[in-house]
């Protein structure tokens, strides 16, 4: 089994990786510092006899330094984060020419609608299929998300992708797929009793691959 | 020697004055703070204990989906079939453990029993400002606790939403499966926060109205300081929920639409009232820990509290930025991402007081004359384990972080290392530590080792590798990991987590069993068992009722001079010992007493 | 005019450290306040936050609600608020007594008795103002839930959607029901409790100038449950 996070399959999960393993770092640094300083201190400021604790009240010096540090060290982190946060999840970072599908959560499976034939969400031709996401590699998807019922969420483990899909509400989750291959689509909010078993599954095809199924589709075909 | 400033006929309290109390008045209905400090800790550990059997059951199912669990037979066919845990009862299992360790048995903990236990005592008062008030405090809050625990005895069981509560799920018996078991829950929260609204009433006006003489606010432990800030937190952040908690419950009775978009309600209103009620909540389950840590780790070190200004700060500072973070737990819900900006900025703030907390605690220990009774060891484990639950934080905290780890097992490591390996570490300090106070007795060392040792160990080998998990995607709430693909491979270390939380519940049998025998059997306490400095140990041990009424003590100096040039040979100072340099503080020319 | 500065100074001196620099009632019932106003904030901000988010109409509140009947209540509720006043006048003056016909004058002087006995009557007027508003709203067919089908309200939404809302009446419903209900229900426990010191302390003379304590803290109360009255009115009646 692996020990971090799952394979990369999107454009996001480069940056979302290195973040991780940037606060790994700096967390790791912090963690080590503080138990083996306390290791060290159990060791050797152990009560013996005919010792006395040295009586001290503090020092604004290092108040200071230890303040400031992590201070400095947070905004830093706030400020990298906010970067890619933003072209993450804001409206105007969306692609112009990101290729739109529908999602809707229910009580307890996904439905996809497809744009049909004329790549175009709302006309005629959209069709609805229930959890298979169908998708072309390399190229940008948003994905309108809502919710029939109560409040589901949309999560793909592999595109570091997770949005909650609300009622009332529609809210668009864009990503690119860099891999080929079937992926699952997970719940991410609890909805109720059946919450384990909303599963779906993406399947990343090449261009050839996804028009053709867009026409077997579009000409009635099987699931 | 006490020194004690001159008597005052007291309207209340003095024990010389009162009429014989029966067994009714003096154990039951009881007025005295001390009393309902026990009340509320035999409850709680109690609630503690069913949180503890609900996650064992929790445990079986996600360790192995689909199996019988030993001893499932006894439940009735609506919550398990064949011994195996139907998904229905798994989703009431882990709402109802959130819902009780959070609710009844951490902040009771901390807050109902310490609150109660210690604030008179350490301030040098006779009891709180209103004593019946107090009384109705505990009621209030064992009737909650009822009212909640009647959840599972009724149609359809108890709520079925997570502990979190988000709407519409929670709004809709039709969509969620739970009937009268989610309006009691809604009844249950209304009526433990006026417990709780009454109880921060009590401990607010007390620390600020009925000081001992010399006791300033910067003569004040850390604990008490605390317990002041948590109780402001309290007042202001509970009748909040209750707001909430009555909307959810006009949704499901009268037919209201708050959060009902179909009519025009809205389902984030919900997680925004909730969490504006909830990160304050998770302030008020930490601090008081923070405070008793402070005053254990100074006694243990044999040290002044090194940066106590500092630490006074850090408390105030958490709990001004902990209400302007609330939205951390919603950057996935669908609000404006601008929103999640400035909430992930002052998350990554809040980290900075913890910081300093933790740095001031380890400076405190430093060239300290460290002494490792049970209390110190469990106060110096929080330290350790709390610092891993701020520093997973800091993940979280960065939003594009969030996205793969939100709603997973990383979220599930991060809270139970800072509410277990924080809040309940310290109360594994705390309980033993003022036992003697509480009881007259000690509760055993020998078996109080053990079960730290066993616990730190069997504790980590929990929690720690549900960040790994997390971080593979298993999503929280999730009856069988195994329907998923991607999850299979974790399926090994899930077991293992199951295993190690059996072992880690039995550990806990060692600290029930210490507690229990030692009422009894425990070594008889001398006064003063920890050479502590606080204004408690100058009383005889149980501390009577009335503390010292009819007289009050008087304060010289601050609460942690260990180790001080002008104690001599010994090396703490009580804070009301008259020292032949010291001059008695004098009393408050405008009276503020209620009494 | 003895102030409560005056009663703290009359209390004899205790020893403890200085605190808030009022007596320990007043000061837990300020605190106590403080927790009730952030109950009405989730109360009102939801009403708010639902109301603003509407992209549809709002029913212009005479349509639905009688005004008139509840500025008169309100009206009822700010005169409840300046007997408490004089009520509290009196006793720091020391008039415990009802009523004293003042000597060469018509008007009769009130006394602690008379004025508390105004302020209860005054509340519970409100009260009762109140549950008749509700039956008669429920009856023309305005109820939490929204406009109740077939009733006289909901024929007028059809007929007139802008004015009575008809698309926001179930959020209408929803957020008025709640809101006043909670305040008339805070009205009624500060009745029940003026009631209560009345029978227990104000009848037998209890309260003196040097130690009214409880006239004021619950004088206190009283005011905090008209201003909050104050907001609402403003806010669900008027605009």
């Amino acid at each position: 089994m692996g020990w971090w996070l799952p394979p990369a399959a999107s454009t996001f999960a480069g940056p979302i990786d290195m973040l991780f393993l940037v606060i790994l770092i700096i967390t790791g640094i912090a963690l080590v510092v503080v138990e083996v300083g306390l290791v060290t201190f159990i060791v050797k400021y152990r009560a013996r006899p005919g010792r006395k604790a040295f009586y001290t009240h503090g020092s604004t010096r290092a108040e200071i330094i230890w303040t400031a540090i992590p201070a400095v060290t947070m905004v830093a982190l706030g400020l990298v984060s906010n970067h890619y946060w933003v072209i993450m999840k804001a409206k105007d970072s969306v692609p112009a020419d990101a290729y739109r599908i529908g999602v809707m959560g229910k009580q307890f499976e996904w439905q996809m609608t497809y744009p049909g034939t004329d790549g175009k969400l709302g006309t005629d031709d959209d069709f609805t299929v229930r959890n298979q996401l169908h998708i072309t590699v390399n190229q940008p998807i948003a994905v309108e998300l809502t919710a029939e019922d109560v409040i589901h969420s949309f999560f793909v483990p592999e595109f570091r992708v997770k949005q909650d899909a609300v009622p009332g509400m529609h809210i668009i989750a864009w990503f690119q797929a860099t891999k080929t291959g079937e992926y699952e689509i997970g719940c991410a909010e609890l909805c109720g009793m059946g919450h384990y078993k909303m599963r779906a599954r993406v399947f990343v095809h090449t261009p050839e691959e996804f028009t053709a199924w867009m026409a077997q589709q579009a000409a009635g075909g099987a699931e | 020697m006490t020194s004690v400033a001159p008597a005052k006929p007291d309207a209340h309290g003095g024990g010389a004055h009162h009429a014989p109390m029966s067994f009714w008045q003096k154990y039951i209905f009881s007025t005295d703070h001390k009393i309902i400090g026990i009340q509320f800790l035999f409850v709680s550990l109690f609630f503690l204990l069913l949180g503890g059997l609900l996650a064992m059951q929790i445990r079986w199912q996600v360790g192995f989906p689909g199996k019988p669990m030993p001893g499932g037979g006894i439940l009735p066919e609506s919550m398990v079939v064949n011994g195996v845990i139907l998904p229905e009862y798994y989703i009431q299992l882990v709402t109802m453990h959130g819902t009780f360790m959070v609710f009844f048995a951490i902040m009771p903990l901390l807050v109902g029993v310490y609150a109660n236990f210690l604030i008179p005592l350490k301030l040098g008062a006779h009891d709180m400002a209103f004593p019946r008030i107090n009384m109705w405090s505990f009621w209030l809050a064992l009737l909650a606790g009822l009212i909640m625990l009647a959840g599972f005895f009724v149609p359809e069981g108890t709520s079925r939403a997570g502990w979190t509560m988000y709407a519409p799920l929670s709004a809709r018996p039709d969509l969620s499966g739970a009937t009268v078991g989610q309006m009691l829950w809604c009844v249950s929260i209304v009526v433990l926060g006026l417990s709780s609204v009454m109880g921060s009433v009590n401990y607010i006006t007390t620390i600020i109205n009925h000081r001992a003489p010399g006791m300033t606010w910067f003569r004040m432990p850390l604990s008490v300081w605390a317990l002041f800030v948590t109780a402001i937190l309290a007042v202001l952040a509970l009748p909040v929920l209750q707001g909430a908690a009555i909307m959810l419950l006009f949704d499901q009775t009268i037919g209201t639409h708050f959060f009902d978009p179909v009519a025009g309600g809205q389902a984030l209103l919900w997680q925004h009232l909730f969490w504006f009620f909830g990160h304050p909540e998770v302030y008020i389950l930490i601090l008081p820990a923070m405070g008793m840590v402070s005053d254990i780790i100074a006694n243990g070190s044999r040290k002044p509290i090194f940066g106590y200004h500092s630490m006074v700060f850090a408390i105030i500072g958490i709990a001004f930025l902990g209400w302007l973070v609330w939205g951390h737990h919603m950057f996935m819900s669908g609000m404006n991402p601008t929103l999640g900006s400035t909430f992930m900025v002052s998350t990554l703030l809040i980290a900075v007081p913890s910081a300093i907390k933790v740095f001031n605690w380890m400076g405190t220990m430093w060239r300290g004359n460290l002494r490792f009774h049970v209390p110190m060891l469990n106060a110096v484990a929080f330290v350790s384990m709390f610092t891993i639950g701020g520093l997973s934080g800091i993940f979280m905290a960065a939003t594009p972080v969030d996205i793969p780890i939100h709603d997973t097992y990383f979220i599930v490591a991060h809270l139970h290392y800072v509410l277990f390996g924080g809040s309940l570490f310290a109360l594994f300090a705390a309980i033993p530590f003022w036992y003697p106070k509480m009881f007259g007795r000690m509760m055993d060392e020998r078996l109080g080792k053990i079960h730290f040792w066993l616990t730190f160990v069997t504790y980590n080998l929990v929690f720690f590798p549900m960040h790994m998990i997390g971080m593979g995607g298993q999503m929280r709430r999730l009856y069988d990991p195994t329907i998923y693909d991607f999850l299979k491979p974790q399926q090994p270390l899930n077991e293992f987590i199951t295993i190690s939380a059996f072992a880690l519940f039995a550990v806990q049998l060692i600290f029930a069993f210490n507690f229990l025998w030692s009422l009894k059997k425990g070594k008889k306490a001398p006064q003063n068992p920890w050479d502590d400095n606080g204004l408690e140990w100058s009383l005889p041990n149980p501390a009577p009722h009335g503390n010292w009424a009819p007289q009050t003590p008087n304060v010289y100096r601050g609460p942690y001079e260990f180790s001080s040039p002008e104690a001599g040979d010994a090396d703490f100072l009580p804070q009301t010992k008259k020292l032949p340099t010291d001059r008695d503080p004098v009393p408050a020319p405008l009276p503020t007493g209620g009494h | 005019m003895q102030t409560s500065t005056m009663i703290d100074a009359m209390r004899p001196p205790s020893p403890a450290e200085p605190g808030a620099g009022v007596y320990s009632n007043k000061l837990g019932m300020w605190v106590f306040l403080a927790s009730d106003v952030m109950f009405f904030t989730a109360l009102i901000g939801s009403y708010i936050i639902l109301r603003f988010g509407m992209t549809d109409a709002w029913a212009a509140p005479g349509a639905v609600l009688n005004v008139p009947l509840t500025g008169i209540n309100t009206f009822l509720l700010i005169c409840s608020s300046v007997s408490m006043v004089k009520a509290y006048a009196a006793i720091a003056d020391g008039k415990k007594y009802f009523l004293r016909p003042v000597l060469g004058k018509t008007l009769r002087d009130g006394g602690l008795k008379f004025w508390l006995l105004v302020t209860i009557l005054c509340g519970a007027a409100f009260v009762g103002v109140q549950v008749y508003e509700y039956i008669k709203l429920v009856e023309h067919g305005f109820t939490p839930a929204g406009y109740r089908e077939g009733s006289q309200l909901a024929e007028h939404a059809l007929a007139d959607p802008i004015k009575y809302g008809a698309q926001t009446g179930a959020m209408f419903g929803s957020t008025f029901f709640t809101m006043t209900g909670f305040h008339g229900f805070h009205v009624t426990c500060g009745v029940i409790a003026m009631s209560y010191l009345y029978v227990t302390k104000v009848l037998p003379e209890k309260y003196s100038p040097q130690d009214y304590r409880g006239i004021e803290t619950i004088g206190l109360y009283w005011h905090f449950v008209d201003l909050v009255w104050i907001i609402l009115f403003t806010i669900v009646y008027l605009i």
